[in-house]
C-alpha cells in the first residue's frame, strides 16, 4: 500500500550521456495515488514497459528519483520494493502446484508455515483457484497460469503495488473479458495500486480510473477516460482513443475563427495570442462532425466511403486535402458523394505543435 | 481427385534400401550367423545353437565369467563419470558469461576437447599420466603420492575416469548452456519479485527447465561410455590385468585376439541389445516428460 512518486525520472538504455532525444523514457514527474487503477497506454516501444520496469527496480534509472510513500527507493532491490509483476507471459514454477507456486514468495521470506497456509487459502478463494491448489501448475490453461502469477503478488500482504504487463496478450478473447472483470473486482475489494501497462485501449479504458498516455517516450497526457475522450491534450492522444481517431487538420486561427479550405468556422473560445511560428492546427473527433447535404454557407466535402458499425455510422470525406471521419446522422441518406460538414463548435480543440491551447472565454 | 496408382516411386527409395542393407542389415545378419555357429577354422562352420548365449549368460563358464565382469565394470565407470559430468557440466554451464566477446571464447575453449580424435585422446593422458615424462604423473609422484596407472588398479581408473571427464564435460556444459539461454528474462526478473534466493531460483527456474536437455546429456553420455574403446585401450590397454577392460576392450580381445567369431557375434547382440533397451527407456522417459500440455477444460 503505497503513493508512489516519480521525480524527473529519465532512462536510456545506452547510458547517462547519451543524447537526450534517444532516451527511452524522457523525463517525468507524476504521483501514482494509493489504491488508483492505471492504466499506461501507448504504442509499441513508446517507452511504458521501460516504465514499469523502472517501478518495479527491475531497471535501475539513469536520472531521477521514485519514492514509495515519500521514501526514496531508486536504488533499492526488486525485493525489497514490495511490489508484484505480471508478465506478458506467464511465469509459473513448473515443479510447484498450483498451491506451492502461490507459497513460493512467502517461503523465501521466511513467513511461519501455518500463517502462510492460511494466506494461500484465502488467495486461492479469492482467485476461484481453490480447485486446483494440489494440481501441477504446468498442466493449467493460460489465464489460470496469469493468475497464479497474479496470486503470487496477492499473497503478500505488504505488496505496494502490482504491475501488470500486457497480462492478457496470451487469453483467449472470451477469458480476456472475465479476467479483466476479475482484476477490477480484486481492485475494488483490496484496495491496491495496480497500473496496467497495455497498448489497446479498450482495456485501458475498461480497467482504469486513469490512463497514463504515453508516446516516444514521454507522458503526452493523463486522466480519465472520459477526459481523453473529450479533451486530448495532445494530437497524439486524440488520435490515438478513439475509433476512427480525432480529425485533426492545419487551420489558420484567429481570434474565435478557424479558417480551412478558404472557409470560417466558430470557435466556442478566444484564440488571440497564438505564437505564430507554430503550427496550428485544429481537432474534432468524428461523433462531433456531422455529415449533411450540401448547402451554400457550410463547408462541403465529398464521401468517399460510409462504415456502418451498425450503432453508427461513419463517413470517411475530403475537405481539399484532408481526409476526415464524421458521423452520418441517423436518417440521413445522402444522395451522390457531395455533402457538407458541421462541426460542434464545443469540442473543436485547437493544438499548437501538437499540444492543446485553451483559449480564453 | 483420383489417386494415380505409379510403381515407379519405388525406385526412388531403392536407393536407400540397398545403402541400408548393405551397410546395417548384411552385417549385422552376418552377426546373428556367426553367433548360432562354432568354427574351427579352415572356414568350417558347425550349428550351435543357443549355446554361445547360454555360455555368455551363465557366470560360472569362463566367457560368461568375463562378459559379466566387464559388464558391471563398464557400468561403474559409466556411472562414475554421469555423476561426476553431469553436476560438473551444469556449474560450468551456469557460469558462463552471458553476452559479450567472452560468450565465444568460452564456447570455442568448452569445445577444444570435443574437438580431438579420440586415439589422440588417450596418447595425450597416456603421456600425461607417465611417471617419468607425464606432467601429471611425475607432479603426483614429486608431492609423495605414489601414482603408476601402468601398476596400480585404482591409479588406472583414476586416468581413464579423469581423461573421460576432461574430454566430455564440455558436452554437457554446452547443452546445459543451451538449455539456460532459452529461459526467458521474465522467469529471472518474477524471481526477483517473489524474493527467491539463488539456490531457489536453480532449483525452480533454472534445473527444470534444463531437465529436457540434461536427459539428452545423460543419454549421449551413458551411451557413449558404456560403448567406450579407444581412450582406455590407448591408456591402459584394459589393465593392469582386467581391471580398465570394458565390454568394447573384451569383444575386440575375443574375436580378434582369440578368432572366437562365435563367442564375440553372441556376446556384440547382447551387447547391443542392452544398449536398444536403455535407449528405449530413455526415449520413453523423455517423451512422458513432453506430454505434460495443459488439461482440457481448465480454469475458466
Amino acid at each position: 500500500m503505497a503513493r508512489i512518486d516519480l521525480v524527473d525520472l529519465a532512462h536510456s538504455y545506452s547510458g547517462n550521456d547519451a543524447p537526450p532525444e534517444s532516451f527511452a523514457l524522457k523525463p517525468v514527474t507524476m504521483t501514482w495515488r494509493q489504491g488508483g487503477a492505471y492504466a499506461l497506454l501507448g504504442p509499441s516501444g513508446c517507452g511504458k514497459t521501460t516504465l514499469l520496469n523502472l517501478i518495479s527496480g527491475i531497471v535501475t534509472p539513469s536520472r531521477g528519483k521514485i519514492l514509495f510513500d515519500g521514501i526514496d527507493i531508486t536504488q533499492a532491490t526488486t525485493q525489497k520494493r514490495n511490489i508484484a509483476q505480471v508478465f506478458q507471459f506467464p511465469v509459473i514454477y513448473d515443479t510447484m502446484t498450483v498451491g506451492q507456486n502461490l507459497a513460493f514468495p512467502l517461503k523465501n521470506r521466511g513467513v511461519p508455515a501455518a500463517e502462510i497456509a492460511a494466506r494461500v487459502k484465502q488467495i486461492a478463494d479469492l482467485l476461484e483457484l481453490t480447485p486446483y491448489l494440489d494440481r501441477k501448475a504446468t498442466r493449467l490453461t493460460a489465464d489460470a497460469k496469469q493468475k497464479i502469477s497474479l496470486g503470487r503478488g496477492l499473497v503478500r500482504s505488504d505488496v505496494a503495488a502490482i504491475l501488470f504487463d500486457e497480462p492478457l496478450t496470451v487469453i483467449d478473447p472470451e477469458l480476456k473479458w472475465q479476467l479483466r472483470s476479475k482484476l477490477k473486482a480484486l481492485h475494488r475489494e483490496l484496495d491496491l495500486t495496480m497500473i496496467y501497462v497495455t497498448h489497446d485501449q479498450t482495456e485501458a479504458l475498461t480497467f482504469a480510473d486513469t490512463v497514463v498516455v504515453m508516446h516516444d517516450g514521454r507522458v503526452v497526457q493523463s486522466g480519465t477516460p472520459a477526459e481523453l475522450f473529450e479533451k486530448p491534450a495532445h494530437t497524439f492522444v486524440g488520435y490515438f482513443i478513439g475509433s476512427p481517431g480525432m480529425n485533426i487538420m492545419p487551420a489558420q486561427v484567429r481570434g474565435r475563427e478557424a479558417r480551412i479550405d478558404g472557409h470560417t468556422i466558430v470557435l466556442n473560445r478566444n484564440y488571440d495570442g497564438l505564437s505564430s511560428g507554430s503550427l496550428i492546427e485544429i481537432g474534432v473527433r468524428p461523433e462531433f462532425v456531422d455529415v449533411v447535404a450540401p448547402a451554400p454557407g457550410l463547408l462541403s466535402a465529398s464521401i468517399e466511403r460510409i462504415d456502418d458499425l451498425g450503432r453508427i455510422r461513419f463517413a470517411r470525406v475530403r475537405v481539399g486535402d484532408v481526409k476526415l471521419a464524421a458521423r452520418v446522422p441517423p436518417g440521413f441518406s445522402p444522395s451522390g458523394d457531395a455533402a457538407a460538414i458541421v462541426f460542434d463548435p464545443a469540442h473543436v480543440h485547437v493544438y499548437a505543435d501538437s499540444l492543446l491551447v485553451e483559449g480564453a472565454a | 481427385m483420383e489417386k494415380t496408382v505409379d510403381q515407379k516411386a519405388w525406385f526412388l527409395v531403392l536407393p536407400v534400401f540397398l545403402i541400408v542393407a548393405f551397410s546395417a542389415v548384411l552385417p549385422l545378419m552376418t552377426v546373428v550367423n556367426y553367433s548360432v555357429q562354432d568354427t574351427f577354422g579352415n572356414n568350417q562352420f558347425f550349428w550351435n545353437g543357443v549355446g554361445w548365449f547360454k555360455e555368455l549368460l551363465d557366470p560360472n563358464t569362463d566367457l560368461g565369467e568375463r562378459f559379466l565382469a566387464s559388464v558391471w565394470r563398464n557400468l561403474l565407470f559409466s556411472a562414475i563419470i554421469l555423476a561426476i559430468e553431469v553436476p560438473l557440466g551444469i556449474v560450468v554451464a551456469l557460469s558462463m558469461p552471458r553476452q559479450g566477446w567472452q560468450v565465444a571464447a568460452c564456447l570455442v575453449i568448452l569445445a577444444l576437447p570435443l574437438l580431438i580424435p579420440w586415439n589422440v585422446v588417450g596418447t595425450i593422458w597416456q603421456i600425461f599420466g607417465r611417471p617419468d615424462i607425464g606432467l601429471l604423473g611425475y607432479v603426483l609422484n614429486e608431492i609423495g603420492l605414489n601414482y603408476n596407472y601402468v601398476s596400480n588398479d585404482l591409479d588406472a581408473w583414476f586416468t581413464v575416469v579423469l581423461m573421460d571427464v576432461w574430454h566430455w564435460t564440455s558436452l554437457v556444459a554446452l547443452l546445459c548452456y543451451a538449455g539456460l539461454k532459452s529461459i526467458p528474462d521474465a522467469y529471472y526478473q518474477a524471481a526477483q519479485i517473489d524474493g527467491a534466493s539463488r539456490w531457489a531460483v536453480f532449483k525452480a527456474i533454472q534445473l527444470p527447465k534444463m531437465n529436457r536437455v540434461l536427459l539428452i546429456a545423460v543419454l549421449l553420455r551413458f551411451m557413449d561410455s558404456f560403448m567406450i574403446y579407444t581412450e582406455p585401450f590407448v591408456v591402459t590397454g584394459g589393465g593392469p590385468g582386467n581391471s580398465t577392460t570394458f565390454v568394447s576392450i573384451e569383444l575386440v580381445k575375443i574375436a580378434l585376439g582369440q578368432f572366437d567369431l562365435g563367442k564375440a557375434a553372441a556376446l556384440s547382440l547382447v551387447y547391443n541389445l542392452i544398449i536398444l533397451i536403455v535407449c528405449w527407456i530413455f526415449y520413453t522417459v523423455m517423451t512422458n516428460a513432453g506430454a505434460e500440455r495443459p488439461a482440457k477444460g481448465g480454469i475458466a
